[in-house]
């Protein structure tokens, strides 16, 4: 569908330099709803508007379809923007607004009519047809934006934060409905965002940026259980840090030794060193706690109740910390105390072998 | 080869050129007009090598010097007494709320902007001939106190907005030091409303300074400012003198406004950014 | 004690405003009543007027009376002078636009900090003198002057065109003169434009003229307006210009009033003259603020 090879673009010249894209590889598959997922300033809106054709990429190729749209302006893409800000006419009541791009492809009028009772009926806004877009709320003014870039059924849409101005409760409505929209059009979704939650419960595949470079891409577990840097790891979720040493590689199959001493099987990265120091991730609610010796042991630091589970932050006999995440239950077997000793298991295969 | 296709969204066709052949044609003539005062010759085409002549010509030229001399009163004076009047009429309708009369007063003030000024010329002149009947006074003060009226809106701009801008807690702090109003109002408020006085001063001598149609219309005889001699000289064939007159003119408004600009620039509504 | 304080306040606020609403009732405001009261009067033998009340001069601004059999005709001299005059301010208009909105869009397109600078310089020729700057087109377009001198030198033509004394060269003055007034509006309203409408309507598959025509201009119409007003207002009441570039053969509105006041000696016809221009300009400043009321309303 879209295939990014080798993209960069490079911002100002000389000592202003600023490479914002470096060496963009990627493909995003056909009715897929992938999302770019990363820090400020990581480099997401300039890869969007780089597909959208407001970029100008200093090399590399894109392709749409198998044709290369990097020489075509934005007006000839086959792809949509649903804008940051949303970026509706202020000019035009709700229905002009979605109608505008079927009107500047000079269809005729009553498709363009039909289409846009459509749209109004998709993001179920139909009796607010006539309004200014300045009348109307937030939450709607983004269903107008996403009616309005749909209304020409492109090829791919593409989203900038759109819900990054709601509110909680509201941004949840819209997840589900952006979600419903996309299994419902069967268009492909580019989908930028910096919030982990929002990317790993709306999307197919995800793709983790950082600093202008795509770190890992996978579907939502894959991202999670299996972060492949250390970076990816910390950005999505809590994650425990353990200087281990790599004992052998087989296959996916990685042995390492524990601080502990202990040795334990764990998930080999791709590309990855085959021995020697290396850094195991280690998810809080994959260890579980125990009152005997476990793959590591330490002393019981703080306990802190957060209603759904408890996190038990311990302190290693090694030095560095480590927090076990439990899910509270109505009658909790085993009761720790502060200062105590205690272990800490995980099975075989949880701990994840990170690309130093 | 990446950057010819680069898409620039604010770019439309033809817009730039017709931009620039804009400042071109604002330009070009008062260009011409400065370097051909510098003519040796009589041509305003042909050019003949330079020559301060034409300037030495008007220096020397008694008409011209009586105007100038004119000019000068009627700006200085009309600019000093429009301008106390704004800083005034601005400390009344700026920080208030709303009271009774203030789109009037708003819209009276604001009037010389709005009517045209052939129309006031005209009410000038027949208002001020019934008082020169009735009283024999022919003197400068009709023309200045006429500059002083359309000159009020140009210096009430820019003290207003300085006003607007200005830190009420400072004068309130003043007079909680036991300052009377007065002392206040000299120590505290106008060392600030200085730039927005300075300004707003300038304008109003730049305005007075330029006036042709109102000058005009209410000038008794003999009372040629430098426009409106200037404008008696377009009559006939114009001699280089007029454009010599115009250039140093012009060299004293394009000061002035520059000044203005920049002490605009340096004003509250930048720091407030 | 907060009436007292009160009535203190507004007795200080009116005290403030004295000066300034004295002068300008007494030099600006005032007189135009004087105005309206001498269009009702009978013109004097030697300028001024006889206490007497007439309408003539209101009839006299579009009929006139025929001098030996008294019928009543139209004053094609008069009607043919207004009618000039909405043309050429109509065309002023008109040029002013096409020159100064994509000078008004080049400006807010600079980078932030450039834009002053390119604003100052449109600003500049507008406070200098418009006599001198009425001049400097006179100079250029005489038949001495540098287009026509250039033209012959180039051997394109070999006499002169008369430019000067023509109807165009009173619309090249007033477009001259008033070109300024037309971008300063505009530009404050394309500086508030947001860019990201121009992508969102690029991304819709609009070609780059329709962005202009249906997300740009509509955008900032209200601009457009007031700088319209800006220039037909003044070019509508012009004096200077018309007297220097139409050199007494093309007349406007404003020279035609002055002739009332001087070889004319009809003070009342002048005064007539007067108010029908303010009428006009008035309509045009109420059809403005009526337009931008109604922007204002539909954007919220
Ligand atoms: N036109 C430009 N000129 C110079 N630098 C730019 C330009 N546009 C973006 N950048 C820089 O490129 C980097 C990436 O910007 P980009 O807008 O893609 O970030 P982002 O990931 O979308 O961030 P955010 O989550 O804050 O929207 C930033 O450091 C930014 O400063
Ligand atoms: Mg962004």
């Amino acid at each position: 569908m879209i295939e990014i090879s080798g993209l960069s673009k490079t911002f100002g010249s000389g000592a202003n330099a600023f490479t914002a894209l470096d060496d963009i590889n990627v493909e995003i598959r056909q009715n897929e709803f992938f999302t770019l997922l990363g820090p400020s300033g990581c480099g997401k809106t300039t890869l969007l508007r780089s597909i959208a054709g407001f970029v100008d990429p200093t090399s590399g190729s894109l392709t749409i379809e198998g044709q290369d749209v990097l020489p075509l302006p934005p007006y000839a893409r086959p792809v949509n923007t649903v804008f940051q800000n949303y970026a509706l006419f202020p000019h035009m009541t709700v229905a002009q607004n979605i109608g505008f791009g079927l009107e500047m492809q000079d269809r005729p009028k009553a498709e363009i009519k039909q289409v846009v009772g459509e749209m109004l009926e998709l993001v179920q806004m139909t009796p607010m047809a006539d309004r200014m877009t300045s009348q109307i709320s937030g939450g709607q003014q983004q269903r107008v934006a996403l009616a309005r870039a749909l209304a020409p059924r492109p090829k791919v849409l593409l989203l900038d934060e759109p819900l990054s101005a709601l509110d909680f409760k509201l941004r949840k409505e819209m997840q589900i409905e952006l979600k419903r929209l996309q299994s419902e059009t069967g268009i492909t979704f580019v989908f930028v965002t910096h919030d982990q939650e929002e990317a790993l419960t709306m999307s197919d595949r995800i793709a983790v940026m950082s600093t202008g470079r795509i770190l890992q891409i996978g579907g939502p577990k894959d991202i999670y259980d299996h972060p492949a840097e250390r970076f990816v790891a910390d950005f999505i979720g809590d994650t425990n840090f353990l200087d281990a040493t790599l004992q052998s590689v087989d296959g996916e199959v990685a042995t390492v030794t524990l601080p502990s001493g202990k040795s334990v099987a764990a998930r080999a990265v791709q590309g990855g060193n085959q021995s020697g120091a290396v850094t195991l991730a280690v998810r809080p609610e994959h260890a579980t706690l125990t009152k005997e010796s476990g793959l590591l042991d330490g002393v019981l630091q703080n306990i802190v109740y957060f209603g759904t589970d408890t996190h038990y932050h311990v302190t290693l006999d090694a030095g560095s910390a480590f927090v076990v995440r439990k899910q509270n239950q109505p009658n909790a077997g085993e009761r720790f105390e502060v200062g105590e000793k205690v272990g800490i298991s995980f099975d075989a295969g949880v701990g994840q072998v990170l690309r130093d | 080869m990446a950057k010819s296709r680069a898409f620039d969204v604010r770019r439309q066709t033809g817009f730039v050129p017709i931009a620039l052949l804009c400042f071109l044609v604002l330009y070009l003539p008062i260009i011409l007009l400065v370097v051909y005062s510098f003519n040796a010759g009589q041509s305003i085409a042909i050019w003949e090598g330079f020559s301060w002549q034409w300037y030495v010509k008007a220096w020397q030229n008694e008409k011209v010097q009586d105007a100038t001399i004119l000019s000068l009163i009627i700006a200085t004076s009309a600019s000093v007494i429009a301008t106390s009047a704004a800083v005034m009429a601005a400390l009344a309708t700026t920080r208030t709320r709303g009271f009774r009369g203030y789109t009037f007063v708003f819209a009276l003030i604001n009037q010389p902007l709005m009517i045209p000024e052939i129309v006031t010329a005209v009410a000038l002149l027949i208002f001020f001939a019934m008082i020169k009947v009735a009283t024999g006074y022919t003197g400068l003060m009709y023309l200045i106190i006429a500059h002083s009226a359309f000159c009020i809106p140009f210096a009430y701009m820019p003290i207003r907005a300085r006003l607007q801008g200005m830190d009420l807690n400072l004068e309130q702090a003043g007079a909680d030091l036991y300052g009377t109003p007065w002392r206040v109002f000299r120590r505290v408020t106008l060392p600030q409303l200085w730039p927005g006085v300075l300004a707003g001063s300038m304008l109003a001598f730049v305005i007075s300074l330029d006036d042709v149609v109102i000058t005009e219309f209410v000038k008794s005889a003999g009372q040629d400012t430098l426009p409106t001699y200037m404008l008696g000289q377009m009559r006939r064939v114009i001699s280089p003198e007029v454009n010599a007159i115009s250039t140093a003119l012009l060299a004293i408004s394009v000061a002035l406004v520059i000044a203005f600009y920049l002490l605009s620039k340096g004003g509250p509504q930048k720091n407030r950014e | 004690m907060a009436q007292a304080s009160d009535t203190q306040a507004t007795r200080r606020r009116w005290l403030l405003l004295s000066p300034a609403l004295l002068i300008l009732l007494f030099a600006a405001s005032g007189p135009l009543l004087i105005v309206v009261i001498y269009s009702f009067l009978t013109p004097g033998d030697y300028g001024g007027v006889i206490w007497k009340f007439s309408t003539d001069a209101w009839f006299n601004v579009v009929v006139e009376r025929d001098f030996f059999d008294d019928t009543l005709s139209f004053s094609d001299a008069h009607l043919s002078i207004f009618w000039r005059s909405v043309k050429l301010s109509l065309m002023t208009t008109l040029v002013a636009f096409i020159v100064g909105f994509p000078t008004a869009y080049f400006i807010a397109t600079r980078p932030k900090d450039k834009r002053d600078i390119w604003m100052l310089l449109i600003m500049i020729p507008f406070w200098t003198n418009l006599l001198i700057r009425t001049f400097a087109v006179m100079e250029i377009i005489r038949n001495e002057g540098v287009v026509n001198s250039l033209l012959i030198g180039l051997g394109i033509i070999d006499q002169p065109i008369q430019m000067l004394f023509t109807e165009f060269a009173i619309t090249l003055g007033m477009f001259y003169v008033y070109l300024p007034l037309m971008v300063l509006p505009i530009y404050a309203a394309m500086e508030r434009f947001d860019f990201s409408l121009v992508e969102a309507a690029y991304d819709l598959y609009a070609s780059r003229w329709r962005v202009l025509r249906r997300v740009i201009f509509p955008i900032v119409k209200p601009g457009v307006i007031a700088g319209s007003i800006l220039v037909f207002v003044p070019s509508l009441g012009a004096y200077v210009t018309p007297r220097v570039l139409g050199g007494g053969k093309q007349l406007m509105l404003g020279n035609l009033i002055e002739l009332q006041f001087g070889q004319g000696r009809n003070w009342p016809l002048g005064a007539a003259l007067s108010i029908t221009l303010l009428a006009i300009v008035m309509i045009a400043l109420i059809i403005y603020v009526r337009a931008a009321g109604r922007e204002e309303m539909s954007h919220g």
